[in-house]
Protein backbone atom coordinates (compact mmCIF):
# COMPACT_ATOMS: atom_id res chain seq x y z
CA UNK A 1 0.00 0.00 0.00
CA UNK A 2 0.72 3.61 -0.49
CA UNK A 3 -0.33 6.96 2.04
CA UNK A 4 -1.17 9.28 0.27
CA UNK A 5 -2.13 12.99 1.36
CA UNK A 6 -4.59 15.29 -0.49
CA UNK A 7 -4.88 18.90 0.29
CA UNK A 8 -8.30 20.40 -0.54
CA UNK A 9 -8.57 23.95 -0.04
CA UNK A 10 -11.34 26.71 -1.16
CA UNK A 11 -10.64 28.19 -4.45
CA UNK A 12 -9.18 31.70 -4.43
CA UNK A 13 -11.37 34.42 -4.25
CA UNK A 14 -13.77 32.62 -2.27
CA UNK A 15 -14.76 33.64 0.66
CA UNK A 16 -13.68 31.69 3.56
CA UNK A 17 -16.04 32.61 6.98
CA UNK A 18 -14.02 29.70 8.98
CA UNK A 19 -10.64 31.25 8.23
CA UNK A 20 -11.98 35.07 7.92
CA UNK A 21 -12.94 34.13 12.18
CA UNK A 22 -9.99 32.54 13.03
CA UNK A 23 -7.93 35.36 11.37
CA UNK A 24 -9.90 37.86 13.61
CA UNK A 25 -9.54 35.36 16.35
CA UNK A 26 -5.68 35.52 16.66
CA UNK A 27 -5.19 38.79 17.36
CA UNK A 28 -7.41 38.67 20.89
CA UNK A 29 -4.92 36.05 21.87
CA UNK A 30 -1.92 38.35 21.08
CA UNK A 31 -1.01 37.33 18.09
CA UNK A 32 -0.28 39.98 15.75
CA UNK A 33 0.72 40.26 11.75
CA UNK A 34 -1.30 37.01 10.99
CA UNK A 35 -3.34 37.72 7.31
CA UNK A 36 -5.17 35.74 4.66
CA UNK A 37 -6.09 32.57 6.72
CA UNK A 38 -7.60 29.97 5.06
CA UNK A 39 -9.59 26.79 6.25
CA UNK A 40 -9.09 23.47 4.04
CA UNK A 41 -9.17 19.96 4.69
CA UNK A 42 -6.70 17.09 5.15
CA UNK A 43 -7.53 13.61 3.44
CA UNK A 44 -5.44 10.60 3.97
CA UNK A 45 -5.55 7.21 2.16
CA UNK A 46 -3.71 3.99 1.94
CA UNK A 47 -4.03 3.07 -1.55
CA UNK A 48 -2.48 0.22 -3.90
CA UNK A 49 -2.41 2.81 -7.01
CA UNK A 50 -1.68 6.02 -6.32
CA UNK A 51 -1.79 7.07 -9.96
CA UNK A 52 -5.72 7.02 -9.50
CA UNK A 53 -5.73 9.49 -6.74
CA UNK A 54 -6.23 12.28 -9.11
CA UNK A 55 -9.23 11.05 -10.60
CA UNK A 56 -10.41 10.53 -6.67
CA UNK A 57 -10.54 14.06 -6.35
CA UNK A 58 -11.74 15.40 -9.22
CA UNK A 59 -14.61 12.69 -8.57
CA UNK A 60 -15.37 12.96 -4.87
CA UNK A 61 -12.95 14.64 -2.47
CA UNK A 62 -12.73 17.55 -3.83
CA UNK A 63 -15.70 19.86 -5.89
CA UNK A 64 -13.59 21.56 -8.29
CA UNK A 65 -16.35 24.28 -8.95
CA UNK A 66 -15.00 25.48 -5.32
CA UNK A 67 -11.92 23.90 -4.08
CA UNK A 68 -8.44 23.50 -5.37
CA UNK A 69 -6.50 20.03 -4.39
CA UNK A 70 -3.05 18.91 -4.60
CA UNK A 71 -1.52 15.80 -3.52
CA UNK A 72 1.36 16.70 -1.04
CA UNK A 73 2.76 13.78 -0.71
CA UNK A 74 3.04 9.63 -1.48
CA UNK A 75 5.01 7.57 0.91
CA UNK A 76 5.87 4.30 -0.75
CA UNK A 77 5.95 1.18 1.43
CA UNK A 78 4.31 2.66 3.68
CA UNK A 79 1.39 -0.03 6.07
CA UNK A 80 1.65 -2.85 4.88
CA UNK B 1 -53.56 11.81 -10.54
CA UNK B 2 -49.86 13.04 -10.15
CA UNK B 3 -47.73 10.62 -7.94
CA UNK B 4 -44.49 12.26 -5.90
CA UNK B 5 -41.65 10.50 -4.72
CA UNK B 6 -39.52 11.10 -2.21
CA UNK B 7 -36.31 10.51 -1.56
CA UNK B 8 -35.01 9.20 1.90
CA UNK B 9 -31.42 9.36 2.41
CA UNK B 10 -29.93 8.09 5.67
CA UNK B 11 -30.23 11.39 7.42
CA UNK B 12 -32.69 13.08 5.57
CA UNK B 13 -34.91 14.81 7.79
CA UNK B 14 -37.54 16.50 5.97
CA UNK B 15 -39.07 13.28 3.58
CA UNK B 16 -41.85 13.19 5.75
CA UNK B 17 -43.06 16.60 5.38
CA UNK B 18 -42.36 16.68 2.05
CA UNK B 19 -44.87 13.51 1.22
CA UNK B 20 -47.28 15.68 3.66
CA UNK B 21 -46.99 18.71 1.64
CA UNK B 22 -46.97 16.37 -2.07
CA UNK B 23 -50.23 14.54 -1.17
CA UNK B 24 -52.03 17.89 -0.41
CA UNK B 25 -52.08 18.02 -4.42
CA UNK B 26 -51.46 14.42 -5.44
CA UNK B 27 -50.23 10.89 -4.27
CA UNK B 28 -46.66 10.66 -2.66
CA UNK B 29 -44.44 7.53 -1.77
CA UNK B 30 -40.83 6.93 -0.54
CA UNK B 31 -37.80 6.41 -2.46
CA UNK B 32 -34.95 4.19 -0.77
CA UNK B 33 -31.49 5.45 -1.60
CA UNK B 34 -30.10 1.67 -2.38
CA UNK B 35 -33.56 1.40 -4.56
CA UNK B 36 -32.79 2.51 -8.12
CA UNK B 37 -35.97 1.89 -9.32
CA UNK B 38 -38.21 5.09 -9.39
CA UNK B 39 -41.59 3.03 -9.38
CA UNK B 40 -43.47 4.66 -11.86
CA UNK B 41 -43.46 8.29 -9.83
CA UNK B 42 -44.52 11.34 -11.93
CA UNK B 43 -42.08 13.98 -9.98
CA UNK B 44 -39.30 13.33 -7.72
CA UNK B 45 -38.70 15.57 -4.59
CA UNK B 46 -34.85 15.40 -2.70
CA UNK B 47 -36.19 16.41 0.40
CA UNK B 48 -33.76 18.69 3.41
CA UNK B 49 -31.72 16.89 6.01
CA UNK B 50 -28.28 15.78 6.42
CA UNK B 51 -27.83 12.75 4.03
CA UNK B 52 -24.62 11.01 4.92
CA UNK B 53 -24.27 13.01 8.13
CA UNK B 54 -23.09 15.81 5.74
CA UNK B 55 -19.66 13.99 5.49
CA UNK B 56 -16.89 15.60 3.29
CA UNK B 57 -19.45 18.39 1.45
CA UNK B 58 -22.84 19.01 2.02
CA UNK B 59 -24.45 16.63 -1.07
CA UNK B 60 -21.05 14.93 -1.92
CA UNK B 61 -21.53 11.18 -0.94
CA UNK B 62 -25.68 11.25 -1.35
CA UNK B 63 -25.13 12.00 -5.05
CA UNK B 64 -23.27 8.65 -5.48
CA UNK B 65 -26.46 6.49 -4.15
CA UNK B 66 -28.13 4.48 -6.59
CA UNK B 67 -31.22 6.22 -6.23
CA UNK B 68 -29.37 9.22 -7.97
CA UNK B 69 -28.59 7.34 -10.55
CA UNK B 70 -32.11 6.89 -11.69
CA UNK B 71 -32.73 10.41 -11.02
CA UNK B 72 -30.27 11.39 -12.70
CA UNK B 73 -31.51 10.30 -15.83
CA UNK B 74 -35.39 10.70 -14.93
CA UNK B 75 -34.15 14.41 -14.57
CA UNK B 76 -32.06 14.12 -18.09
CA UNK B 77 -35.28 12.80 -19.85
CA UNK B 78 -37.13 15.43 -18.71
CA UNK B 79 -38.63 14.19 -15.28
CA UNK B 80 -39.97 16.57 -12.64
CA UNK B 81 -37.28 17.07 -9.91
CA UNK B 82 -37.38 19.47 -7.01
CA UNK B 83 -34.32 19.60 -4.51
CA UNK B 84 -35.00 21.18 -1.00
CA UNK B 85 -32.36 22.65 0.71
CA UNK B 86 -29.92 19.09 1.33
CA UNK B 87 -31.74 18.21 -1.36
CA UNK B 88 -30.78 21.48 -3.65
CA UNK B 89 -26.87 20.61 -2.30
CA UNK B 90 -27.07 17.36 -3.64
CA UNK B 91 -28.54 18.28 -7.25
CA UNK B 92 -25.57 20.40 -7.52
CA UNK B 93 -23.02 17.90 -6.57
CA UNK B 94 -24.52 15.80 -9.00
CA UNK B 95 -24.08 18.45 -11.63
CA UNK B 96 -28.14 18.30 -12.37
CA UNK B 97 -28.02 22.11 -11.37
CA UNK B 98 -24.91 24.72 -12.08
CA UNK B 99 -23.03 25.99 -8.65
CA UNK B 100 -22.43 24.78 -5.51
CA UNK B 101 -23.63 25.74 -2.01
CA UNK B 102 -20.87 26.98 0.75
CA UNK B 103 -21.33 27.58 4.52
CA UNK B 104 -23.36 31.11 5.29
CA UNK B 105 -21.26 34.07 5.63
CA UNK B 106 -21.97 34.20 9.34
CA UNK B 107 -21.18 30.76 10.22
CA UNK B 108 -24.22 30.31 11.86
CA UNK B 109 -26.93 27.76 11.32
CA UNK B 110 -30.28 30.04 10.63
CA UNK B 111 -33.85 29.43 10.89
CA UNK B 112 -36.73 32.17 10.16
CA UNK B 113 -39.33 32.73 8.10
CA UNK B 114 -38.61 34.65 4.84
CA UNK B 115 -39.77 36.62 1.66
CA UNK B 116 -39.07 34.67 -1.07
CA UNK B 117 -39.24 36.36 -4.69
CA UNK B 118 -40.74 34.54 -7.42
CA UNK B 119 -38.58 35.45 -10.66
CA UNK B 120 -39.13 33.05 -13.07
CA UNK B 121 -42.46 31.23 -13.40
CA UNK B 122 -41.30 29.43 -16.41
CA UNK B 123 -40.55 26.27 -14.80
CA UNK B 124 -42.19 22.77 -14.09
CA UNK B 125 -42.06 23.98 -10.30
CA UNK B 126 -43.47 27.65 -10.85
CA UNK B 127 -45.80 27.54 -13.20
CA UNK B 128 -48.96 28.33 -10.84
CA UNK B 129 -46.61 31.54 -9.70
CA UNK B 130 -46.07 34.91 -11.15
CA UNK B 131 -42.47 36.47 -11.51
CA UNK B 132 -42.68 39.30 -8.45
CA UNK B 133 -44.70 37.06 -6.30
CA UNK B 134 -43.17 36.78 -2.91
CA UNK B 135 -43.91 33.51 -0.48
CA UNK B 136 -44.01 33.72 3.25
CA UNK B 137 -41.67 29.73 3.37
CA UNK B 138 -39.36 29.26 6.48
CA UNK B 139 -35.14 28.77 5.95
CA UNK B 140 -33.30 26.36 7.69
CA UNK B 141 -29.63 25.63 7.16
CA UNK B 142 -25.79 26.22 8.09
CA UNK B 143 -25.03 25.81 4.22
CA UNK B 144 -26.92 27.96 1.97
CA UNK B 145 -24.49 30.13 0.24
CA UNK B 146 -25.48 29.82 -3.25
CA UNK B 147 -21.91 30.22 -5.49
CA UNK B 148 -21.47 30.28 -9.19
CA UNK B 149 -18.42 31.48 -10.85
CA UNK B 150 -19.41 34.93 -12.66
CA UNK B 151 -18.98 33.85 -15.71
CA UNK B 152 -22.32 31.56 -15.40
CA UNK B 153 -23.91 34.30 -13.88
CA UNK B 154 -25.37 35.85 -17.23
CA UNK B 155 -26.70 32.25 -18.55
CA UNK B 156 -28.17 31.07 -14.87
CA UNK B 157 -31.47 30.33 -14.81
CA UNK B 158 -31.96 32.19 -11.41
CA UNK B 159 -36.01 30.96 -9.92
CA UNK B 160 -36.24 32.31 -6.43
CA UNK B 161 -34.51 35.57 -4.95
CA UNK B 162 -34.54 36.14 -0.83
CA UNK B 163 -37.18 39.05 -1.10
CA UNK B 164 -36.52 42.75 0.59
CA UNK B 165 -33.07 42.45 1.28
CA UNK B 166 -33.63 39.48 3.19
CA UNK B 167 -29.79 37.41 1.76
CA UNK B 168 -29.32 35.53 4.98
CA UNK B 169 -26.36 33.83 3.96
CA UNK B 170 -24.34 35.85 1.51
CA UNK B 171 -25.92 33.64 -1.42
CA UNK B 172 -24.69 35.86 -4.76
CA UNK B 173 -27.37 38.28 -5.81
CA UNK B 174 -29.77 37.00 -3.48
CA UNK B 175 -30.19 33.82 -5.23
CA UNK B 176 -32.22 31.42 -3.06
CA UNK B 177 -33.62 29.62 -6.11
CA UNK B 178 -32.19 27.79 -9.94
CA UNK B 179 -33.39 26.10 -12.37
CA UNK B 180 -31.51 24.17 -15.25
CA UNK B 181 -31.60 25.49 -18.70
CA UNK B 182 -35.27 23.40 -19.67
CA UNK B 183 -36.89 24.18 -16.50
CA UNK B 184 -37.77 20.74 -14.54
CA UNK B 185 -34.92 20.48 -12.27
CA UNK B 186 -35.53 23.15 -9.78
CA UNK B 187 -33.36 23.52 -6.37
CA UNK B 188 -34.20 25.82 -3.82
CA UNK B 189 -33.08 26.30 -0.16
CA UNK B 190 -36.04 27.58 1.66
CA UNK B 191 -38.77 24.89 2.46
CA UNK B 192 -41.72 25.35 0.38
CA UNK B 193 -42.81 21.77 1.89
CA UNK B 194 -43.16 23.79 5.44
CA UNK B 195 -45.38 25.96 4.33
CA UNK B 196 -48.47 23.88 3.43
CA UNK B 197 -50.66 24.41 6.81
CA UNK B 198 -52.48 27.45 7.55
CA UNK B 199 -51.29 26.18 11.39
CA UNK B 200 -47.60 26.88 10.70
CA UNK B 201 -48.19 30.84 9.03
CA UNK B 202 -48.39 30.18 5.25
CA UNK B 203 -49.65 28.25 2.86
CA UNK B 204 -47.23 29.81 0.17
CA UNK B 205 -45.56 26.45 -0.48
CA UNK B 206 -48.28 24.65 -2.06
CA UNK B 207 -47.57 26.53 -5.31
CA UNK B 208 -44.49 24.55 -5.94
CA UNK B 209 -46.51 21.29 -5.85
CA UNK B 210 -49.61 22.54 -7.31
CA UNK B 211 -47.07 23.91 -10.37
CA UNK B 212 -45.88 20.29 -10.88
CA UNK B 213 -49.36 18.66 -10.67
CA UNK B 214 -49.94 21.60 -13.73
CA UNK B 215 -47.10 20.90 -15.73
CA UNK B 216 -46.26 16.87 -15.45
CA UNK B 217 -45.47 15.48 -19.13
CA UNK B 218 -45.25 12.49 -19.15
CA UNK B 219 -41.29 10.84 -19.06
Amino acid sequence: MTRVRVLVRPKEGILDPQGQAVEQALPALGFSGVTNVHIGRLVELDVDDPSQVPAMCEKLLANTLIEDFEVLDVEEGARA
Amino acid sequence: MTTFGVVRFPGSCDEVDALHAARHVGDAKLLWHKDRDLHGVDAVIVPGGFSYGDYLRVGAIARFSPVMESVAEFARGGGLVLGICNGFQVLCEAGLLPGALLPNLERRFICRQLGIEVVSDRTAWTSACSPGDVLSIPVKHTSGRYYVPEEQLADLNVVFRYAHDGNPNGSTNDIAGVANAEGNVVGLMPHPEHAVDPLTGSIDGLKLFESAVRERVPV
